[in-house]
Parts: C-alpha cells; structure tokens; sequence
C-alpha cells in the first residue's frame, strides 16, 4: 500500500487532487483506494492535509494516515509552518509546487525531492479560479512523474469522468505541463 | 367465542358507550322546554349551541333537539349556554324515580 | 473492472436510498450527514428520485414526519448523529411501538457534553433499547447494500431498522462503491406493504392509551394490553435474525456481496485471541490481527455487523474457542462498561465459554485508532492474562486518564 498526504491550504484544492488520484489509481488497476480530507471544519487559507491511499488489495484500514509514502504540498510556504518531512516515512518522496530547484527547496534527509513550478504552469495555461491559480490539478502531473504510479493516460481519464469535456481538456493540458516540468533529485544513498 | 388479537399495533374504532353508561355519572338531568327551543318553534335548523357545546356529543341537532339519557353526564353547558333559556336542570335521582 | 463508482459513506446511503424508490424524506441537517441530506434533496429538485422531500425544523419532527408518512403506506428514509439522534429519541420508542418499517441513517457521532462533530458510537449506542434493529457497516460499500436490505428486513418483520456508520471516517472518506442497477433493486425489493391501511371510509384511532390489562371491545375481540402489544414487538425482534440471514443471503445470489448476517468472521477458527468492534473499526481489527499472525500470534477478527437484535446465539458459537477476547467499543454504558462487553457476558452465561474478556474503550470525540494501537493493546491483554490476571478492567485506549 502507498500512503499520501497532500499538505495544502483551504481552497487549493487539496481534497480533489486526493480524490483524484484514487480515482485514477483505481483506473490503473489498483482495487483498493481511499480518499478523504481533513475531518472537521476548515478556512479558507488555512493549512489543511488530504490523504489518498493506493493499493492492490481492497483498503481495510480507514484511521488517518500518519507516516506517508508520498507527500504533496500544494503551498511552499507551508514548509516553514507544518512539518511535512515529520510525516514522511524515510526513503519517502517529496513532491512540491516550488520554482525552486529540489536541492534549494530546503529538505535535507532521506527522501526523494520533486519540484514543479505548478503555479506557473496555472498561469500560463490560465487555469485559474476565482482569480488565482489552480494549482492541484498541475500536481498530479508531477506526482505522476515523480512516483510513476498513475500514468498521463488515467489521469486524463479521471479528469474526463469528473469535469465537462472543456474544463478537463484544459485541466490534462496542464497535468502534461507539469510532468513534463518536473525536476527529481533522488535522495542521497 | 373471543378471538385473539391479531393486530401488532395499537388500533381501535370509535364506537358509542366505549367508557361504559356515562348516563349513571348524573345527579342533573337536562330538560328542554320546546316550546322556547329556537330550531323547534321556527319548524327549521337554527341556534343548536347546546350541540355546538356539549362535550359528549349526546345532544341530537333536530326538530326537536333530543338528548341522549344514556350518555349525557349532566354538565349543565347546554343549559348554560342556551340562548332561549329553553334548558333546566332538573335533580337526578330520587328516591322511587 | 466493475462499474464502482469512488464515493463517500454519504453518498452511497444517498444512492441507496434512492435505487429503493423512497417516497418520502424529512430531515434535518447534522455534521456530518448534511452531505446526505443534501444529495438526496438534490435527487427529488432533479427529478432522479420521485419523492416528497419535507422540509422539518428538527429531528424530532423529522422523525414525526417519517411516522406519519409510513404509517400512510409510503417508503420512507431519514438520517441524523448525534444530538439529532437524540432529540428524536421519543419518536424512536413511538416508531418500534407502531411496528413501523422505516430506515434511518445514524452518521456515528459523539455526543455532547461536551461538543463533538466527530465520530463514536454513543449516540446509536444510546438508543439500543428503543426497539430498532442496528446494524453498522464495516464500509462504503456495506454502507449501500445493508441500506438496501434494510427495507426488505424492515418491511419483512415490521420493525424500524437503523443503519449505523462512521462519520467522517466512512460519511467523508470516498472508497469504491459497486453500484447496482434501479432494476435490479425493484425486483430485489417487493413494495412496501403497510399492516394498516388508513382509510377515511374506516375510521380508525392509531396508538391511543392501552391499559394494563386485556379488554374484550365492543365486537367480543378480546384486545390486548399494552404489555402484549409490547410482547409482540419483542417476539418479532427475537424472530428478525432470521430474516436477517435470509436477505442476506438473498442479496448476495442477487449482487454477489455477502455480507455476513448478524456478524462476520476474519481468520477465526483457529484463532486464540479475537478482536472485536462494530463499524469501520472491525475492519481496521482485520487488518491488526494480519499483523498479529505475521508475529507469530493465531488473531482473528469478529465484527458484529447486528447489534440489535443481539446476535446471542452466533457469539456463542464464533467466540467459543478462543482463549482472550478483546474488544474496542466507540461507546460507554457510563456507570459500567461497553454495551457489547455486557452484552457478550451475558450471552455467554451458562454456554461454558470462560474465555478472558479485556474491553477497551477506544476512538470517543474522534480520537484516530490505528491498527497498530489494536495491535499493542491485544499484545498488553495477552501478557497480562499469561501472567495470570483473570479480570481485566475495561482501558480507555490511548487517553490520558489519572
């Protein structure tokens, strides 16, 4: 089972993206996914965490995920606020909307970092809601990328199954832009 | 022969004298003077507040107004509430009645 | 792959409700089932669902509403947690008395006070003695089929029926969902068939005072007190097991899912200690005794999926075996202990079973279990019980107590 946590802030869409995923990762032949957000009430701009479970085997456990495979964070300025890599098993990877490079993005220690400028990739492609970029939807690509556990093809899928033909072709323009844009700096040793 | 309950919920029909011979609860007997009963004396539906108001339902809306003895429990609001004074309450009971 | 859908707890009894044909709905929103509420508000607007969607300005109403509407014949359905739960409490012990078949919803909640929107068991809990069949679901999935086999057990032995599941752990947490077709759940589910036909060519009084003792009425039909009309209830109750089974049964030749009758076993015939819960926590317990057996433990896992009527008989038979019994209860009888722990001692009297009993109180307001805290808690029992300790008290797991 792969476990991921999706640091982000009310608003950015941290719940879909998870969601997303579990319906995409069910597409790739996993039988067993779950996806949920923070249980309770939420701000907008405050930071919140999703969770999205993989497996190949039917999901039993439903407590909330303490040590993720996978983190994703949504906001690079959550990594001064929250401690993300305290919930990221060793030899875990890191995956950050940032247009830093993985070795500038500030994590030391046994992980894989992924970078994507997901927020210029929101702009250009104007993707945008309510006046800011949509900055989650860009973040499935990289964690395609990065993990190669979901491919392009069912992410484009799943977005097709949950959006009108236009929104969605827009939204997997972006997912593209984004894998192709990410930069992996395997951990050290 | 008594047949057995089937019902599984709590069901009943209304039905007259449910609560037993109300009449014997009596100690006065209302007694109409036709003579001054509105609906009687007009030979045509009228007045009927001692039905309006009677709180067992004994009382009988016609020409003329009847009222169940078997039921009626003497309260007095017909009387009371008769516009004609055609209603008297009368003492229930005598000896040798 | 089947045709699942990825959907939350919600929005599967939401879709269940409404593949059931229901006519009426009243009900009033609570986190966290306001989702459902919502869903199926939005399926009458649109038209998905044929249904009178009464708007109520409480709980208590809400299940006024459904009385009145299935005592008229038509299939009704609500939800609530919590204090909604609560605040309808006398309309529950209104709705067994009248042996009427409706299905209600409870989004496991704790109660206040103080508040707590997050999930335990209290609140169902709290009602065990109102006359409901309770049945809780492990899953999503269980989530729409015990919905849907909740009518047909309903409408089988006239008895509302409560299908209990974890709020936010299972209401807000999306899993895939096998959904089946409107078809096939007309023809699963015959329509609902009323014990009393309101009829103004009939009249009829409904639920007035019974005295205590029989009376013959006015045709020489000697009619029952209120204690054998209460009796009545019972002996249904004590014959729902059955029905129980059989639409289980039923439902898994007709969709392929079976899911266990009045409980359901994970790797218990050879097991020496068996975990048990009810809801979303017995099957995290599956995944906890997997763990046990890699280190060499033989656990299994029941989950007790009715509550009530209380599965006497089967416990005695799955449990019988084993030598510790540890059990996790989302809930508390305050003053004693977890109803099922009370529960299974009682079932167990006079059956021989003298197994170690250890219950822990677990997850209340919320608080996360994880499989491996069942894990500890199981290896903590077993030590204490090999080191010789007969009785242990109930734990409150992983809580600051003293």
């Amino acid at each position: 089972m792969k476990e991921v946590i999706w640091f982000g802030r009310g608003g950015q869409g941290a719940v879909v993206a998870a969601q997303i995923l579990a319906e995409s990762a069910y597409l790739e032949g996993f039988k067993g996914v779950t996806s949920a957000p923070t249980f309770g009430p939420e701000r907008r701009g405050a930071p919140v965490t999703a969770s999205t479970r993989i497996s190949k085997d039917p999901i039993r456990m439903f407590s909330q995920v303490e040590m993720a495979d996978i983190a994703v964070v949504l906001d690079d300025t959550l990594l001064g606020v929250v401690d993300v890599k305290g919930r990221v098993r060793k030899g875990g990877t890191i995956i950050i909307n940032t247009s830093c490079k993985p070795e500038d993005a500030g994590i030391d220690g046994d992980f894989d970092v992924a970078t994507v400028d997901a927020t210029g990739v929101a702009l250009k492609l104007r993707l945008m809601k309510e006046g800011a970029p949509l900055i989650n939807t860009p973040l499935l690509g990289a964690f395609a990328k990065a993990t190669g556990i979901v491919s392009l093809e069912n992410i484009e899928k799943a977005l097709r199954s949950k959006l009108p033909a236009a929104a969605a072709s827009q939204n997997f323009e972006t997912v593209r832009a984004a894998y192709e844009g990410t930069v992996i700096k395997k951990a050290q040793g | 022969m008594k047949k057995r309950d089937e019902n599984i919920s709590a069901m009943c029909k209304p039905t007259v004298g449910e609560a037993g011979r109300t009449g014997d609860w009596r100690d006065l007997r209302p007694v109409i003077d036709h003579s001054k009963c509105t609906p009687f004396v007009k030979k045509k539906a009228a007045c009927y507040l001692c039905w309006l108001y009677c709180p067992e339902a004994v009382v009988k809306a016609g020409i003329p107004v009847e009222i169940d003895l078997e039921y009626c429990k003497g309260c007095g609001i017909c009387a009371e509430e008769c516009p004609s004074r055609a209603i008297t309450m009368v003492r229930e009971g005598q000896c040798n009645d | 792959m089947t045709d699942a859908r990825i959907i939350t707890g919600n929005q599967a009894a939401a879709l269940a409700a409404r593949l059931c044909d229901v006519q009426v709905v009243a009900a009033y929103p609570i986190t966290p089932q306001s989702q459902l509420a919502e869903i199926l508000s939005q399926y009458v607007e649109s038209g998905q669902l044929r249904a009178e969607y009464v708007r109520v300005e409480g709980e208590h109403s809400a299940m006024t509403v459904c009385i009145g509407a299935s005592t008229v014949g038509a299939r009704v359905f609500t939800a609530t947690s919590s204090n909604g739960l609560l605040y309808m409490h006398e309309q529950l012990h209104w709705a067994a008395g009248s042996r009427l078949p409706i299905v209600m919803c409870c989004v496991n909640r704790g109660v206040g006070a103080p508040w707590s929107i997050f999930n335990d068991q209290q609140d169902s809990l709290a009602q065990r003695d109102t006359g409901w069949v309770q049945m809780y679901c492990r899953d999503n999935q269980e989530i729409l089929d015990t919905v849907i086999q909740a009518y047909k057990i309903a409408e089988t032995v006239y008895a509302p029926v409560m299908v209990c599941y974890d709020g936010f752990v299972l209401s807000h947490t999306m899993m895939p969902v096998v959904t089946p077709s409107q078809a096939a759940v007309r023809k699963f589910l015959p329509p609902y068939k009323p014990h009393t036909i309101l009829d103004a060519n009939n009249p009829m009084t409904i639920n007035s005072v019974l005295l205590p003792n029989q009376r013959p009425d006015s045709e020489g039909v000697l009619r029952d007190g209120y204690m054998e009309m209460r009796c009545k209830l019972q002996s249904a109750l004590d014959k729902t097991p059955e029905t129980i089974r059989e639409v289980n049964r039923q439902y898994a030749e007709a969709f392929g899912r079976d899911h266990g009758g009045m409980l359901w076993t994970h790797r218990t015939e050879d097991a020496e200690v068996i975990l048990s819960s009810m809801g979303s926590l017995a099957a995290e317990a599956t995944v906890a005794a997997d763990a046990l057996r890699e280190e060499g433990i033989r656990a299994g896992a029941v989950g007790i999926r009715v509550y009530r009527p209380f599965p006497d008989k089967e416990v005695v038979e799955v449990y019988r075996r084993a030598k510790a019994i540890i059990l996790f209860e989302k809930s508390i009888s305050y003053g004693y202990e977890g109803g099922l722990c009370s529960d299974l001692k009682a079932a167990f009297y006079g059956s021989g079973i003298s197994a170690v009993i250890h219950d822990h109180v677990a997850g209340l307001g919320g608080r996360d279990v994880k499989a491996r805290e069942l894990v500890a808690a199981v290896k903590a029992s077993l030590a204490r019980s090999q080191a010789g300790e007969r009785e242990l008290k109930t734990t409150w797991l992983n809580c600051a107590t003293e």
